[in-house]
């Protein structure tokens, strides 16, 4: 089919507009040639013969009059085995094989095969003559530590087609044709392990949506038991600069229990990145005994690479996120800072003289934040399997002001919210996830309304303290000081977590549940003692003890022996129990 | 080459001209010629033939009669030694009264480097400041701001820490100077010797809004090239937030929308993508910039530092002519300062614990409560910190810097209200304060 051409008739900033003939569609790609290279960009808008186009590259040297080339194709990315362990850019250019070619800088024009051009042990699951529907599996390679899935191009129609012949056991390159299937008009189509997917639509074809009702561990105790994120759940965690957004999401890349994670480093800086991708092929995980690197795909669009890339780069990843869903995996995509990406959009919505909602956002802000959101989800196959996409989310709040268009638009959406604050981090307490105003809509590893008792004491602790601040010490009750302590003990020993040390960085769920426990019992006991400072001493104790306790390994014999002298010293005070906490731990399973 | 001479100016609004005019680039250069003289110009935005344009010297007193000659290639920069203790204009013409240089140009704002290219940092640049090397150390190809209020000396800082840092070269890149701050620069480079290894782009006060904004790129493209061929670089800007408000100035005029108290919505990208030049060649050398970020109002969320801080490798906070502890922060510092010395990470940030002990001891004071021992121990201990170590005029390397810590507390302390891990204390504490 002859291609649509036009002609660039104004450039302003990244985008440029463009007289063309023929028809073309929006979201259509398009390359402008420019001296002797080829910028990619896409279609946003049409207006009679002209297209508006955004380019994904510096738009220095384009002159009215040079020619564009459509591409008939929305944009897209590429999908098939060899996406895991790869590092690319918001338009799926493999960054390691860019810089091999181009040197230190990021040359425009320069696009690269995303797929790796390699070889694969394919094994067929179909025969001849069988019937096949989209993203069905034709045959299976083994990528690393997964099986990964050949399916029927998604984009296929969705009616039953035959398998007219399928290449035996055996090792094909990833262009080769491995399948010939015709659909029920005889029309046929040859397949390779690869195909693309527009990244813009999300990828439907599954069974049906399940309510994401697993937790999705993540080894962070203030989140796997006080605001957890469920396995096709969505979570945001906003945070002024310096609260340590970066880091928690790091930590969670590297622990989550998920099958696969993708990162999309979008707009931040490119020296975070560099610690991810010389660090991760060097760490274990200690799930599968490899490389982390091996469930790890990276999509990196730092704040200095053109704009258009970094609005494309979320929803490169989450296609990717969504095709190794369709294989029956667990996924989690970490997008850092989606108010980068908002930006973006903003920066084209200006040039395109859109009228301007609230702090110049564009009017669709909210409805494009909640589109992307709501491509994770927990779904079931045609096949039966069960696979999910999580998506994590931080935001970059102006002036660390949650109020702002971002944080509120994506709060909307979200089933959990992990608010970093600056006094917190300010205090070194870490994560700074902020433990009363966060909430999470999804259940987590320990049992509900014990989370709540706990819960309500840290809200009175703080009222306590709040109160103490204005009429001192002196004029709190020994009662209300020891709720106030037992407040601090559940923020120093719970909900901070030293990422540093190698046992507390990373917290099994099986010992969250371990030390929820014995934490609980010390919240809910009563105790005797005599005054203020015997209350302090007293908690001093019990903190550092239970801190020594956090810090060895669970199989190691101290780690017993802790748990017993802690057991032993909180006891030693204890005269029972408050009702409502007896209540709870009578109630046991119920 | 194309030369052809357009003498039909359309428009002329704030320092944008719009002539009629074909086959023109978007990012070209261009001569304006006035009854005043000649001015560079370049193509901000293309729509059909008319082309806009913003004037480096500003669109006053240009006449709608007046010549616009396109010269068919990008805004560029001369690269080579002979910059080298020279002074230009931030559109290159020289300052001083060099010549002109024309030889080997380069493009300004050039691609982004190659994630997959970078490394992880890991040399310290040592400044002799102790706030800096001790408790915030600055790394080599780290971007970091001064955030600081007008009236601080931050421009001293700059230039001490210029002239004191193991860089082979310096660039100044100054935005928005006032014309005796760029009489000091290049009076204290002059005076320590350091000229003949500075080069500076420098647009002060006075001079035309267009040429603030290209201030930035040229240092840093000439940085970058320095750097590849294997120099160390520090660049020096000052005052990014006079380039934030250059940029806001072009952006109202070509009736962008403006986001954030009228800066423009591309504001975080543009800062980034100047930030982001800081970069450690693998092989070659390296980019490292301090940049100025005086905060209007003392307001660390006004737009301009609030979109620095999410883009920088941390901040120096500098208040009361002192670089505080609490605010400042080097991200890449745990990149480096566990190769100093063994107890340089513990007496950091025992230091800095009992610092801001010692801070609440004064507000206990101030409030009028009585002092105990151990707050008398902590308010001897808050001003001889602030005398010997926290004082901008305190010029020592790092070692007695730590051995002065040391001092400090022993002169304070005893070794168990310190928070000192024991063998730490063993092999550091000072034997006997006479």
């Amino acid at each position: 089919m002859a291609k649509n051409k036009g002609r660039v008739t104004g450039v302003n900033g990244n985008m440029v507009t463009v007289e063309f003939d023929g028809a073309i569609s929006k979201n259509e790609v398009g390359y402008i040639h420019v001296g002797g290279t080829r910028l990619k960009s896409e279609v946003i808008r049409i207006n009679g013969r002209t297209a508006s186009l955004q380019v994904f590259e510096m738009t220095n040297g384009v002159a009215v009059g040079d020619s564009v080339e459509f591409s008939d194709e929305m944009l897209s990315v590429e999908l098939g085995p060899g996406l895991l362990t790869q590092i690319y850019d918001g338009l799926q250019n493999p960054l390691p094989d860019l810089a091999a070619k181009c040197g230190f800088f990021l040359q425009r024009g320069v696009y690269l095969d995303p797929i790796p051009d390699r070889d694969w042990a394919f094994t067929p699951s179909v025969h001849v003559g069988d019937s096949v529907r989209p993203a069905d599996a034709i045959g299976t390679v083994p990528e690393g530590l997964f099986t990964h899935q050949i399916m029927v191009p998604f984009s296929f129609a969705d009616v039953p087609w035959t398998v007219v012949s399928i290449k035996e056991k055996g090792v094909y390159n990833v262009r080769d044709v491995i399948a010939v299937v015709k659909d029920p008009k005889g029309n046929e189509r040859n397949l390779t392990m690869v195909f693309s997917w527009p990244v813009k639509k999300a990828i439907t074809r599954y069974e049906e949506r399940l309510r994401p009702d697993e937790t999705m561990v993540t080894k962070v105790r203030i989140i796997d038991t006080f605001l957890p994120v469920a396995k096709g759940g969505t979570y945001c965690v906003p945070g002024p600069f310096g609260a340590g957004k970066t880091v928690l999401q790091h930590l969670t890349s590297r622990n989550a229990d998920v099958d696969i994670v993708i990162i999309a480093a979008c707009g931040e800086r490119a020296g975070e990145v560099v610690e991810v991708l010389k660090e991760f092929p060097e760490l274990i995980d200690p799930k599968t005994g490899r490389s982390l690197m091996e469930r790890t795909i990276i999509i990196c669009n730092t704040s200095s690479m053109p704009v258009a890339a970094r609005e494309a780069s979320v929803y490169t990843a989450v296609t990717m996120a969504e095709y190794y869903r369709q294989m029956g995996l667990d996924v989690l995509l970490l997008a850092d800072s989606t108010s980068r990406w908002a930006q973006a959009m903003r920066e084209m919505s200006g040039r395109l003289e859109e009228i301007p909602g609230e702090e110049a956002f564009p009017a669709y802000l909210e409805s494009r934040i909640a589109e992307f959101y709501e491509r994770a989800g927990k779904v079931r196959l045609r096949n039966g399997r069960v696979g999910s996409v999580t998506i994590g989310g931080t935001v970059s709040p102006a002036g660390g002001n949650f109020e702002e268009p971002v944080t509120q638009a994506t709060l909307k959406v979200v089933g959990a919210f992990h608010g970093l604050s600056r006094e917190r981090s300010d205090a070194r307490k870490y994560p700074a996830i902020h433990p009363m105003e966060s909430w999470s809509k999804y259940t987590g590893i320990i049992d509900d309304s014990k989370v709540e008792y706990a819960r309500s004491i840290l809200f009175r602790s703080n009222e306590i303290n709040q109160m103490m601040k204005v009429v001192g010490e002196e004029g709190t009750s020994v009662d209300d000081y020891v709720i106030y302590q037992k407040g601090e003990l559940l923020d120093s020993v719970y909900l901070q977590q030293n990422s540093f040390d190698p046992v507390d960085s990373a917290v099994l769920p099986e010992r969250q549940e371990e030390t929820f426990d014995v934490l609980f019992h010390i919240l809910g006991s009563i105790y005797d003692l005599e005054d203020k400072k015997e209350v302090r001493l007293f908690f001093n104790e019990v903190r550092q003890k239970f801190l020594d306790w956090n810090n060895v390994e669970q199989k190691s014999e101290r780690f017993g022996q802790l748990e017993e002298e802690l057991t032993e010293l909180y006891r030693s005070k204890a005269v029972g129990f408050d009702p409502v906490a007896e209540k709870l731990l009578s109630g046991g399973a119920r | 080459m194309m030369q052809k001479v357009y003498t039909k100016i359309e428009s002329i609004v704030g320092n944008v001209i719009t002539v009629r005019a074909d086959g023109v680039k978007n990012g070209d250069l261009a001569i304006v010629t006035t009854s005043h003289g000649e001015s560079y110009a370049n193509v901000i935005k293309l729509d059909r033939d008319m082309v806009s344009l913003q004037v480096f010297s500003g669109a006053q007193g240009i006449s709608t009669g007046d010549q616009v000659r396109f010269l068919g290639v990008p805004m560029r920069v001369s690269y080579s030694e002979d910059l080298l203790g020279r002074v230009f204009t931030g559109s290159g013409v020289p300052r001083d009264k060099g010549p002109a240089l024309t030889e080997n140009m380069i493009e300004i704002g050039g691609p982004s480097v190659n994630p997959a290219k970078r490394i992880i940092p890991r040399n310290m640049i040592r400044t002799g400041i102790p706030m800096i090397d001790v408790f915030n150390t600055l790394v080599e190809s780290q971007k970091l701001p001064i955030f600081s209020v007008s009236g601080e000396p931050y421009n001293q800082l700059l230039a001490r820490i210029a002239m004191q840092a193991e860089v082979d070269l310096i660039i100044l890149g100054g935005m928005g100077l006032k014309y005796d701050d760029y009489l000091f620069f290049k009076d204290t480079l002059e005076k320590s010797g350091a000229m003949s290894r500075t080069i500076m782009f420098i647009h002060t006060a006075s001079d035309p809004t267009v040429e603030c904004m290209l201030v930035p790129d040229m240092a840093l493209a000439v940085a970058e090239r320095f750097a590849i061929d294997g120099k160390k670089v520090l660049v020096l800007l000052t005052d990014m937030t006079n380039f934030a408000d250059a940029m806001k100035e072009m952006a109202i005029t070509m009736d962008q929308v403006p986001s954030n108290r009228g800066y423009p919505g591309d504001l975080y990208s543009s800062l980034a993508s100047r930030y982001e030049k800081a970069v450690d060649f693998e092989g070659a050398g390296s980019v490292t910039i301090l940049a100025v970020t005086t905060m209007p109002g003392d307001d660390v969320t006004h737009p301009v530092p609030d979109n620095t801080g999410y883009i920088t490798e941390g901040q120096y906070y500098l208040k009361g002519g002192r670089i505080e502890p609490f605010g400042s922060l080097s991200r890449l510092k745990q990149q480096v300062n566990k190769d100093t010395r063994d107890d340089h990470r513990a007496l950091m940030d025992g230091m800095i614990k009992l610092y801001s002990a010692y801070k609440e001891s004064l507000e206990k004071k101030s409030m009028g409560f009585q002092m105990s021992e151990w707050d008398d121990k902590l308010l001897k201990y808050g001003e001889l910190f602030e005398s010997k170590l926290m004082d901008l005029s305190v010029n020592i390397p790092l070692e007695q810097a730590l051995d002065l810590g040391w001092e400090i507390l022993a002169e304070c302390f005893e070794p168990n209200e310190t928070g000192l891990k024991s063998d730490l204390i063993l092999s550091r504490w000072p034997k006997k304060v006479s």
